[in-house]
């Protein structure tokens, strides 16, 4: 199609005869960058350049999973703090529009959201023409069995285990995301205008006496806000604090846990549990990091074992080392 | 493009008018239409065999209806250009009947019988015969470089009969019919009569139309009637239209995506299913069916419905879009990198390769053929005079031989030079030329004030334009091919010329100087014997003629006297100019100062030496004046002006530009200026050529026969000045000249035996320089007397005149007059190859790409030029395919195939050792090669469908294939079909516009920039300035490019796959309710920031194998031909691991996590973490080389993943409702398990590909791993490592049999055999034992293998390549 324009074409894309100015050449850049010449590491992965990458991965990963599974394994003996924990089972807290259905600015202290809460929180946003708060799916759902847990004595008479209800929720949670909405010192005051949500028993300001974990820094609130990842899950429930260097904190014996039970879930199958632990530096007890390291150090320093044998057959086989062939 | 708009009017217009006059016609037209619109070459014969064209004016008006209907009008799409640039460019005269005048008219509006009216460079609009031009001899100068490719001028004539009017031919007087051939893509043939009112016809021939396309040059003016418009111009037949290109790899992408959709979906479809039953389990439980706003529950399907598009939404990022615009940005990358390579750089034409399409880089990495053209690609198209053979004595020419390997150094001193001259030359002309204007303005002027106009016009248009003309020329002027230093031996040869050799031969001669005359007559045949059309640099070529010395040599001895006499005077009398000259010029003229002939002559008073040489002459001079008479009144005022400025010009001479239809013709008329013998200038009627020892000849043209490609020759029919015999000069191929040697010579034995002599040494000669690779020419002569002449030249005219068997009569005619020919001499023309294209071809063999030359040119030079590049190898077994008819080409092509399968399965267990692939690739020439050489006729029969498939299957045995005498439409069917047939990746690289169809028909076009213009280039996707720049293009960019993009789009589906494959895992564990356990800003982020980058550097920077490894070892290139990078197979592996690792990548995390209060958001954030090093650190495991700028990007991607999260998880509070991932990333970094969780994940995630890696580097490595070694080592080391890869692939006689996979059903084997001279021999029998047919017309050269006949036909006419 071209062909009718050659004229225009010739003076358009000629080179460009500019009979003064020669000094501007179209030479490219001779740079190292420019030429594709920069100075490059070009790893050539044969056994004999990787072999020691494996023996140090064994060398390394099997003495962590060791390390790992030891202290995982520790974690059984109760001293030091020992946790209690509440665990659900089969309960989907991860899903989609359960977690979606809360509102932080409302947790946060937010005063019109208070009273206007999220749309996301829908339906579990108005009950009666009165705002929930805390609204949302979540807090509808939020575990309200309580457990006490006694040291049966000799003399039969149970003692109760004094049981820590603050420092169980994040700091970040409990001093930053989560606040109580402004106003008078009443908490009652400042949650004024809204409802309880619809399952529970007592509205937020009365979930307990301690007004510094009252309200939406209630921690046993904040813990069960932090949605859990996957279904079968515990939640952090009392810290049973060690008393003196002496004593186990939890001294053997027989104990009896009471529960008042508020929350059902036979209903879908789920199952709760309460369990005590102590926490190492690697949270609580899992043998699998530590099998697992085991397990990958040992491949790995097997694998450097046959890649030996390779790299010493393959150079045997071609005397020529690895150059040519 | 334009072929349903074209088909469509023809329908309608056949409806329209068809209905009402012939009802019978319409169904008939209706289906033979049907049948032509389905082949696009073939033209829709409306008005059946012939045309008809009337002049579209009043009195024609029935007629011209009758007819009109089925002309198609101009109107073509033009997509290029905008209305603005286009309209005032393309308008032009039209004759108007109403106005009485030419008004302008866009193209569009042309239509078959219209006059138009042209002016000197303007591009013809439309196919149109020539009926007037200001010329007074009507020819026509025209540039045809937009249709063929030619940049050289090229004459058309006005028709018969038209030229002799003076003035401009009366369009209303115009009462002729013209009757022509349908409209077709045959550009050099053109046939048809034009039938006067008195039932009187005039022949009309290619000399008469004017193309459109082409640009009228030199011509003031010219008029003619449209005979074909629009789509059936013969250019527009020729071009087959733009097609849009997609590289294979993306293609390959994009089936790849559409897997990944599969993907998608299926992935989507589970999460559907699974919500659904996991749903049906808790219907009524409202925590998990959490109801509507409106308090109702929706059921467990429409639920999973809607889970089917929440999923879609979650994992869209399956599918990759952003890899599209990373494929984008690594393109432009490399083409970033492939321009500003510095080996492409040419310092002559200060140019570099440029990459016009921008999405096809990578498809230079799998180029399968390699379809070239010839002239100007291959070759510098610089036809330079190397050797010559004169009366049996081979003149070397060492010193011209030597002055070409300095070239190189001299080029630009040089050409400095002779602008500094020629400036010179073109102001001192300039006074002059008026003057001579004006004198012979008196005799002629019938129109004085016209012409005046005009020639002032060409004036000022020819100095303002000065260096357009110049640049134009470079083809055929350029110092290289005009200057040739005479060989000495040569020289003191002419010294001897005296004009008494032409003394009346019945005076008594002493044992005649026969040598002295062969040698004269060799050189008037070089200068003569030709159509080169005679320009001075800086003047239109018509100020060089010289009208009044038509037909009148030198009329009387008194005459010349008083001539040189005055002219002596007029030469002493103004010393400026002389003395002027010589100094002001500082170094002289290069070619002067070294002639020792000329600087001989110089000082010893060369006017005196002349006229006393004229003198001795008297008899001569008084018989040649009996000729003619008539123009005796003017000739003294001619002679003189003429005198005057061809004379003192003899320097001035140097600087006469030769514009040739061929390059050959100039370069002879060039070797011959450089000896004396000097063509000053030609007409249709005369020509004029200065001897230096006899003076100014002036030969009065009888006749040419013009060269064409049967006859393999052309002649001049000329009235010897000197011995006022009429005299034929021949120039042709070898071959055919040497058959048409008189056999008895009537002059005696003595004469005949040294002729015989003669005849033995040139032969002799001839094939010396064959070998070397020179275009080979024989000049002979033949004398004829009058009677002879005049009885040939009746006949002639017959033939001339004659319609139906025009071809066949001249054929005959010619016959009877080129025969009983004395040899005269041969030359040897070099047309170089450019630099490097054999070492270039050589490493393409070896790359695994077959290459196939395709060229208008005829096929002597196609092989020879084939040879010369190395496409031929000396001993290859060469099929040559030249037949006249389908069925004995059909024929033919099966013989050679089964004698080449016989070959095969001779020998079987060669083949069945072609099987290890990784093998050290091995070099083509281990098995049999065969070369094919096709000619355009066949290739017509080949090409059609039913011959297709034999034909290709030909080819696949064949190493290299040639075919000659290609039309362009053929060369881009040829590509069409191997390109559809086999399946396979072709480029296409050429440099002139008639290349332009085939390199867009290609995968890759690519246009040299060279001496044609820039249409070639225009159509490309690459621009290089030299063909050996081929090379590194495809071996190395082409390579890398290929690897690169490939490996980068894998490593896209890689990392979307593994990444979304963590969000699928994770819905297991939801309920499938497509909750993600990653914050959805992060989600994005991760993908189009964290790890974007590292892919784009990757596909732009990665090196697999250095660029000198890969130059040096082209068998590294088939890696890109079998696609090895990117399989189908590689895309499911790359997807199975990418399925494993995130498989790990989420199950490590798990299992650590499993049972303790993590909550969702700092349960994503390790396998963010995790996912995010693995993809990183695969691709440092698939990277063969990071340079810094991959660590920058690596670091720089793990940095700001980090930087985010941790900012994203202080700021964040309350933002992103309903949830944020607040404080996680700190609470991690301080958690000595999330950084075990982390490396635990990534070691076992990245275990297998890199012992997959490790293994395949140790055992199996591919070539290229192992080629990667040569970069580490010391350059001898280096050398020592290359010659024994080399060695390796020769002993294990390996054949890679790359191409037969890629070729496919075509089963090309390695053809062990010694000798195929045997196949062929057999063929040929096998083709006589069939041969009742039309076989007998079959052309296989027998002898070819073994002689390699280099045989040269003559100046090659309408050379199309």
């Amino acid at each position: 199609m071209a062909m009718n324009y050659n004229a225009k074409d010739e003076v358009d894309g000629g080179p460009p005869c500019a009979p003064g100015g020669s000094a501007k050449t179209r030479r490219p850049d001779n740079t190292a960058f420019k030429q594709q010449r920069l100075p490059a590491w070009q790893p050539i992965l044969t056994a004999g350049t990787v072999l020691p990458i494996f023996f140090i991965i064994g060398l390394i990963f099997i003495p962590i999973g060791i390390g790992i599974f030891v202290t995982s394994n520790n974690i059984r003996e109760i001293e030091g703090n020992v946790f209690m924990y509440y665990g659900l089972s089969n309960f989907y807290q991860n899903h989609r529009r359960y977690v979606k259905s809360r509102d932080d600015s409302q947790l946060n202290g937010d005063s019109s959201a208070l009273l206007n809460p999220s749309k996301e929180c829908e339906p579990y946003r108005r009950n009666e023409d009165k705002p929930i708060a805390p609204c949302g799916a979540i807090a509808n759902s939020m575990f309200n069995d309580t457990l006490e847990l006694f040291l049966i004595g000799n003399d039969s008479y149970p003692i109760p285990i004094a049981l820590k209800k603050k420092g169980i929720a994040w700091w970040t949670d409990k001093n930053v995301k989560f606040r109580n909405p402004p106003g008078g010192d009443n908490l009652k005051e400042r949650f004024k205008g809204t409802t309880k949500p619809v399952n529970w028993l007592k509205p937020v300001y009365m979930l307990d006496s301690d007004p510094d974990n009252n309200g939406f820094i209630n921690e046993d609130f904040i813990v069960w806000m932090r949605t859990a990842a996957l279904p079968t899950f515990r939640k952090l429930y009392r810290l049973i604090e060690r008393k003196s260097d002496l004593h186990p904190t939890l001294p053997a014996g027989r104990y009896s846990l009471n529960v008042t039970y508020n929350y059902p879930v036979h209903y879908f199958d789920g199952r709760k549990r309460m369990i005590l632990s102590t926490i190492s530096w690697m949270g609580g007890k899992n043998p699998f990091l530590g099998i697992a390291y085991i397990a990958v150090g040992s491949i790995s320093f097997l694998l450097g074992v046959v890649l030996l044998v390779i790299n010493h057959k393959y150079r045997n086989s071609s005397n020529t080392a690895d150059i040519t062939i | 493009m334009t072929e349903a708009l074209q088909w469509a009017r023809y329908h309608w217009q056949r409806l329209i008018r068809g209905a009402p006059r012939d009802d019978d016609s319409r169904p008939y037209n209706y289906s033979s239409l049907l049948a032509c619109g389905c082949k696009s070459s073939q033209t829709p014969k409306l008005a059946g065999k012939h045309r008809i064209v009337v002049p579209h004016l009043q009195p024609f008006k029935d007629e011209y209806e009758k007819f009109s209907g089925a002309y198609v009008n101009n109107r073509i799409r033009t997509t290029k250009y905008t209305l603005l640039n286009f309209v005032p460019r393309n308008l032009f005269e039209q004759f108007h009947r109403k106005e009485k005048k030419y008004i302008d008219q866009c193209w569009k509006d042309v239509t078959v019988g219209d006059f138009i009216r042209l002016s000197c460079n303007e591009v013809i609009p439309a196919d149109m015969v020539l009926l007037f031009s200001t010329d007074p001899d009507g020819i026509c100068h025209i540039e045809t470089s937009g249709l063929d490719g030619e940049s050289n001028l090229k004459q058309r004539q006005v028709v018969r009969g038209y030229a002799e009017q003076d003035s401009e031919v009366d369009p209303e007087k115009f009462s002729s019919r013209i009757e022509c051939e349908s409209p077709n893509n045959d550009l050099s043939r053109f046939r048809g009569f034009l039938e006067h009112s008195n039932k009187e016809r005039v022949g009309l021939s290619k000399e008469n139309l004017l193309l459109r396309g082409c640009t009228i040059r030199n011509t003031e003016a010219v008029v003619g009637i449209v005979v074909y418009a629009g789509h059936e111009t013969k250019a527009m037949l020729n071009n087959s239209g733009p097609r849009y290109k997609r590289s294979k790899l993306e293609r390959r992408a994009n089936t790849d995506v559409l897997w990944c959709v599969m993907l998608l979906v299926i992935m989507c479809l589970t999460g559907a299913v699974g919500h659904g039953i996991w749903l049906s389990r808790y219907e009524k439980m409202h925590f998990f069916n959490i109801p509507e706003p409106d308090g109702h529950t929706i059921s467990p399907l429409l639920a999973g419905f809607y889970m089917f598009w929440t999923m879609i939404i979650l994992l869209q990022v399956l599918i990759p879009i952003s890899l599209y615009v990373s494929i984008e940005i690594v393109k432009l990358g490399q083409i970033y990198f492939i321009q500003s390579d510095v080996d492409f750089y040419n310092e002559k034409t200060d140019s570099t390769v440029q990459c016009r399409a921008l999405n096809i880089a990578e498809d230079l990495g799998q180029i399968q053929y390699l379809f070239s053209d010839k002239t100007g690609t291959l070759t510098e198209n610089k036809m330079v005079f190397r050797r010559c053979s004169v009366a049996g004595f081979d003149y070397c020419h060492e010193e011209n031989a030597r002055r070409l390997e300095s070239y190189q150094v001299a080029v630009s001193e040089d050409e400095d030079f002779t602008d500094t001259v020629s400036s010179f030359l073109s102001n001192m002309a300039k006074p002059r030329a008026p003057s001579c204007r004006t004198v012979h303005n008196g005799p002629l002027g019938t129109k004085p004030s016209n012409h005046l106009a005009g020639s002032s016009f060409t004036l000022g248009s020819g100095e303002g334009a000065s260096e357009v003309p110049h640049s134009r020329q470079a083809a055929f002027s350029s110092p290289i091919e005009t200057d040739v230093i005479p060989d000495t031996r040569l020289l003191d040869k002419f010294s001897q010329i005296t004009p008494r050799l032409f003394m009346p031969l019945d005076e008594t001669i002493q044992n005649p100087p026969l040598e002295t005359l062969y040698i004269i007559d060799f050189f008037i045949a070089l200068a003569i014997c030709n159509t080169v059309v005679v320009s001075a640099p800086n003047q239109p070529p018509q100020k060089i003629r010289h009208p009044s010395l038509r037909g009148l040599p030198i009329k009387s001895l008194e005459e010349v006297k008083s001539l040189f006499q005055r002219w002596s005077v007029r030469r002493s009398s103004s010393p400026s100019l002389n003395s002027g000259k010589e100094p002001s010029s500082g170094v002289p003229n290069a070619f002067v100062s070294r002639l020792p002939l000329f600087s001989r002559m110089k000082p010893a008073s060369p006017v005196e030496e002349e006229v006393s040489q004229v003198c001795k002459s008297p008899q001569c001079s008084s018989s040649s004046a009996c000729c003619t008479e008539t123009e005796k009144q003017h000739s003294d005022a001619g002679l003189l002006n003429g005198k005057a400025e061809s004379l003192p010009g003899q320097p001035l001479a140097c600087n006469l530009c030769y514009e040739a239809e061929s390059p050959d013709e100039a370069a002879l008329v060039y070797a011959a200026r450089a000896y004396q013998c000097t063509l000053q200038s030609r007409t249709p009627e005369q020509v004029m050529v200065d001897f230096a020892a006899l003076g100014p000849l002036t030969f009065q043209l009888l006749h040419i026969l013009p060269f064409d490609s049967v006859r393999k020759r052309m002649s001049v029919v000329v009235r010897h000045p000197l011995s006022n015999q009429v005299v034929v000069y021949t120039k042709g191929a070898d071959s055919v000249i040497m058959e048409l040697l008189s056999v008895a010579s009537p002059d005696g034995a003595s004469l005949e035996k040294q002729q015989l002599i003669i005849r033995e040494k040139t032969q002799k000669h001839l094939d010396d320089y064959a070998k070397q690779g020179l275009r080979t020419l024989c000049i002979a002569k033949k004398v004829m007397s009058d009677t002879e002449y005049a009885e040939w030249l009746r006949n002639h005219f017959l033939a001339e005149t004659s319609i139906d068997n025009r071809e066949e009569l001249l054929l005959e005619s010619a016959m009877r007059l080129e025969n009983k020919l004395t040899l005269l001499g041969a030359t040897g023309i070099e047309d170089r190859l450019q630099e490097g294209v054999p070492e270039s071809i050589e490493a393409l063999h070896k790359a695994g790409i077959k290459i196939w030359m395709l060229t208008g040119d005829k096929q002597e030079t196609a092989v020879n030029i084939a040879y010369a590049c190395k496409l031929l190898e000396p001993d290859d077994k060469l099929f040559i395919l030249n037949t006249q008819s389908k069925d004995a080409c059909g024929m033919l092509m099966s013989t050679i195939l089964k004698e080449l399968q016989k070959k095969t399965q001779a020998l079987p267990e060669q083949v069945s050792l072609s099987v290890d692939l990784l093998q050290p690739p091995v070099p083509q020439d281990s098995g049999l090669r065969a070369g094919l050489i096709i000619t355009g006729k066949t290739l017509e029969f080949a090409l059609q469908e039913s011959l297709q498939k034999q034909f290709l299957e030909l080819t696949s045995w064949c190493q290299a294939v040639v075919c000659c005498r290609a039309t362009p439409l053929q060369k881009s069917e040829v590509v069409k079909l191997v390109r559809s047939h086999l399946q396979v990746m072709t480029l296409a690289i050429g440099d002139g516009a008639n290349d332009v169809s085939m390199i867009q028909v290609a995968d890759i076009g690519i246009g040299v920039s060279g001496q044609e213009g820039m249409q070639a280039v225009m159509a490309s996707d690459f621009a290089v300035s030299q063909f050996k720049h081929l090379s590194k293009l495809l071996l190395v960019h082409g390579h890398w490019c290929y690897t690169r993009l490939s490996n980068m789009i894998l490593y896209f589906f890689y990392k979307n796959v593994a990444y979304v494959n963590l969000l699928f895992w994770y819905q297991f564990f939801c309920g499938f309710s497509g909750t993600s356990m990653t914050d959805y800003w992060v989600l994005i982020f991760f993908n189009l920031l964290f790890t974007s980058a590292p892919p784009v550097i990757y596909g732009v920077l990665e090196k697999d194998v250095s660029a000198e490894t890969l130059m040096q070892l082209p068998e590294l290139y088939k890696s890109g031909q079998k696609s090895e990078a990117y399989l189908p197979h590689t895309f499911w592996i790359t997807l199975l691991d990418a399925f494993y690792q995130s498989l790990v990548c989420f199950f490590v995390p798990y299992f650590t996590y499993q049972g303790s209060d993590i909550d969702i958001f700092a349960f994503g954030n390790p396998l963010n973490t995790a996912a995010l090093f693995i993809i990183l650190l695969h691709l440092v495991i698939e990277s063969k080389s990071l340079t810094w700028i991959h660590l920058l990007v690596i670091i720089g991607s793990i940095l700001s993943y980090f930087l985010f999260a941790i900012v994203f998880g202080a700021m964040c509070v309350t933002c992103n409702p309903p949830s944020n991932p607040y404080w996680i990333m700190q609470e991690h970094m301080l958690d000595p398990v999330f950084y075990l969780v982390c490396i635990l994940t990534m070691s076992i995630a990245l275990l297998p590909r890199f012992v997959y890696r490790v293994l395949q580097g140790s055992l199996f490595p591919s070539p290229i791993l192992r080629a990667k070694h040569f970069d580490r080592l010391t350059p001898e080391e280096r050398t020592k490592a290359l010659k024994k890869w080399r060695g390796a692939g020769k002993m294990n006689q390996v054949t890679s049999k790359y191409a037969n996979q890629s070729a496919g059903k075509s089963g090309r084997r390695p053809m062990p055999g010694p000798s195929a001279v045997f196949a062929m021999k057999s063929a040929t029998s096998c083709a006589i034992e069939q041969g009742n047919l039309s076989l007998c017309e079959t052309a296989l050269d027998q002898g070819y293998s073994e002689t390699k006949a280099f045989e040269m036909a003559g100046p090659s006419k309408g050379k199309e390549s």
